[in-house]
């Protein structure tokens, strides 16, 4: 699995969008395909061009969240695989002091991002951050 | 004299800046220097609402909309004015004939006929106007190459058909249906025909009196028009016959607070103060048309379609969808171990604009079982200098997946 840390200096690189391109198929490749029973419609972030399904799992002894993440699209299982450097294994709250926004425009990606791209991106995002919102208000309940 | 794009391109200030390919025209059509200028000099000279005031300007302005009007029905030979009724679009016309039409002719037992090639936009209103009268939804198979399958369409056409409505041209896969030949099916049990126009308008002369169909619908954007513009064209006697829709100024006779006439034709549809300036730059777009020879203009795109489909027919792993022997200037396809989206990204980032996706037809994907498809579609812009941009980065584009 990438590294945050790995893509943002690898990126640093590639000027050009071939370059970018391959890379992004590359980190795509090394995103683990979800469990074909998991592709389930309530799992399913839609998008107008690929669809996305999404699997978090909380833990609540280690505090961390968890995601699979998969896609019928290559390009987009590339840049699950960018998000998952960014969010997979963090607590709730970092996840919701990323700035992923931010990551995405750094690397050049942010059309990735934008609303008119219907690629699944997008929602895929906010679904995460409302369960990452889910787990931080859980995680500050008092324990008994 | 064969039609020449590379001229055709500089009336285009979008296409002529030459910065990308743009093979998305069945989403819309760029605009030629005319219709944006038809646009800008009416705000820049005759501006006012149109249809009341007692001043010469509104009367300028009215004189300007009303003879858009007349462009729109000269254009498709409608019987007189009172057949063609602005809308915002294709979509809109569609929605106006579902609810007053389908509200006041549909009842439980009736039946509408569409088909599976439709754009979301031809079955939805449908469906919720078969929902609010208790009349059923059918919608006749297509075949593997893209067609209505014919046979189906028959066997589903009963006696308790109403409405039948299919589209001109396929948005997603760019098949010409036998538009006269479903009419006259149609017809044989006394239903109502509504046709699509939305994909027909930019590439060949439509007559409604010689198509026979009931409604016809179509938008200003995807023929070189401005957006928010478009017109539902109906028979007279079937428009007069029908409750008005949505209501306010402009589609009144006469109001008091117990009671309200409405207008005549065609002002009864057009409620709110109309798009303006839209129309009157359809009027240009209709303008511009009728200067172009068709059927040069009509054997340049067919040689776009054409050599685009052998060229892409050749590079391995591509497969054309829509091979039906009518088409439109319109080339629906997948790559082997990429997906449309892909595909299409990987085109962007050369320079070259298509479509990918459903095409806001599921219905149709599903039944060719596929996750949406990559679509080039021509314009009379175009040239095979840009098909054969496309052919080279389909090439590229291979080389990555």
């Amino acid at each position: 699995m990438a590294d945050l840390d790995e893509v943002r200096d690898t990126f640093q690189f590639l000027d050009d969008w071939e370059d970018r391109y391959r890379f992004i198929l590359d980190l795509g490749r090394s995103v683990p395909q979800l469990d074909p029973e998991l592709k389930t419609d309530d799992r399913l972030v839609r998008g107008c061009q690929s669809l996305v399904w999404l699997v978090p799992h909380f833990d609540p002894e280690e505090g961390c969240l968890h995601l699979e993440i998969d896609s019928d699209a290559h390009i987009v299982r590339g840049l699950i695989a960018i998000v998952l450097a960014a969010y997979d294994g963090n607590e709730p709250r970092e996840i919701l002091d990323f700035d992923i926004e931010g990551l995405f425009g750094e690397l050049d990606l942010m059309r990735h991002l934008s609303p008119t791209r219907g690629n699944g991106l997008r929602s895929m995002v906010a679904r995460i951050r409302s369960v990452a919102e889910d787990a931080a208000a859980h995680a500050t309940l008092p324990r008994r | 004299m064969p039609f020449d794009p590379l001229a055709a391109a500089r009336a285009f200030p979008l296409i002529d800046r030459g910065e990308n390919v743009y093979l998305d025209n069945a989403a819309t059509t760029q605009k030629p220097a005319a219709v944006l200028d038809a646009v800008r000099r009416y705000y820049e000279t005759t501006n006012a609402n149109v249809h009341r005031a007692a001043h010469a300007l509104s009367d300028a302005a009215t004189q300007a909309f009303e003879s858009a009007r007349a462009d729109v029905a000269r254009r498709i030979n409608a019987r007189t004015t009172a057949e063609v009724v602005w809308t915002r679009g294709t979509t809109e016309g569609i929605n106006l004939v579902a609810q007053s039409y389908g509200g006041s002719a549909l009842g439980p037992g009736d039946r509408v006929l569409i088909t599976e090639l439709e754009h979301h936009s031809n079955i939805v209103p449908w469906q919720i106007a078969c929902a609010r009268t208790g009349a059923t939804l059918a919608a006749a198979k297509v075949t593997p190459e893209g067609g209505i399958d014919l046979d189906d369409f028959d066997a589903k056409l009963d006696q308790d058909t109403k409405i039948v409505a299919f589209g001109h041209v396929s948005n997603a896969l760019g098949t010409v249906n036998p538009v006269r030949d479903l009419v006259a099916r149609a017809r044989a049990v006394d239903a109502v025909t509504v046709v699509d126009g939305a994909q027909a308008m930019a590439h060949f002369r439509v007559d409604v009196q010689e198509l026979g169909c009931d409604f016809y619908a179509f938008s200003g954007h995807k023929m070189y028009g401005p957006t928010g513009i478009g017109v539902l064209y109906g028979r007279e006697e079937l428009l007069e016959a029908m409750p008005p829709w949505q209501a306010g100024g402009e589609m009144i006779e006469e109001v008091t607070i117990e009671a309200t006439t409405y207008a005549r034709l065609p002002f009864k549809f057009e409620a709110g103060t109309p798009n303006i300036a839209g129309a009157i730059g359809l009027g240009a777009a209709i303008g511009y048309l009728e200067g172009i020879d068709a059927s040069a203009l009509a054997s340049h795109e067919d040689r776009l379609l054409r050599t685009a489909t052998s060229r892409l027919s050749q590079v391995e792993g591509v497969r054309i969808l829509g091979t039906a022997p009518d088409k439109g200037p319109v080339l629906s396809f997948l790559m082997d171990g990429g997906h449309p989206h892909d595909v299409g990204t990987l085109l962007d980032q050369q320079g070259i604009a298509v479509r990918t996706g459903h095409h806001c037809a599921m219905p149709l994907m599903q039944r060719l079982d596929v996750p949406g498809t990559v679509r080039a579609s021509f314009g009379l812009y175009n040239s095979l200098t840009d098909v054969e941009r496309l052919v080279a980065g389909v090439h590229k584009t291979r080389s990555f997946l």
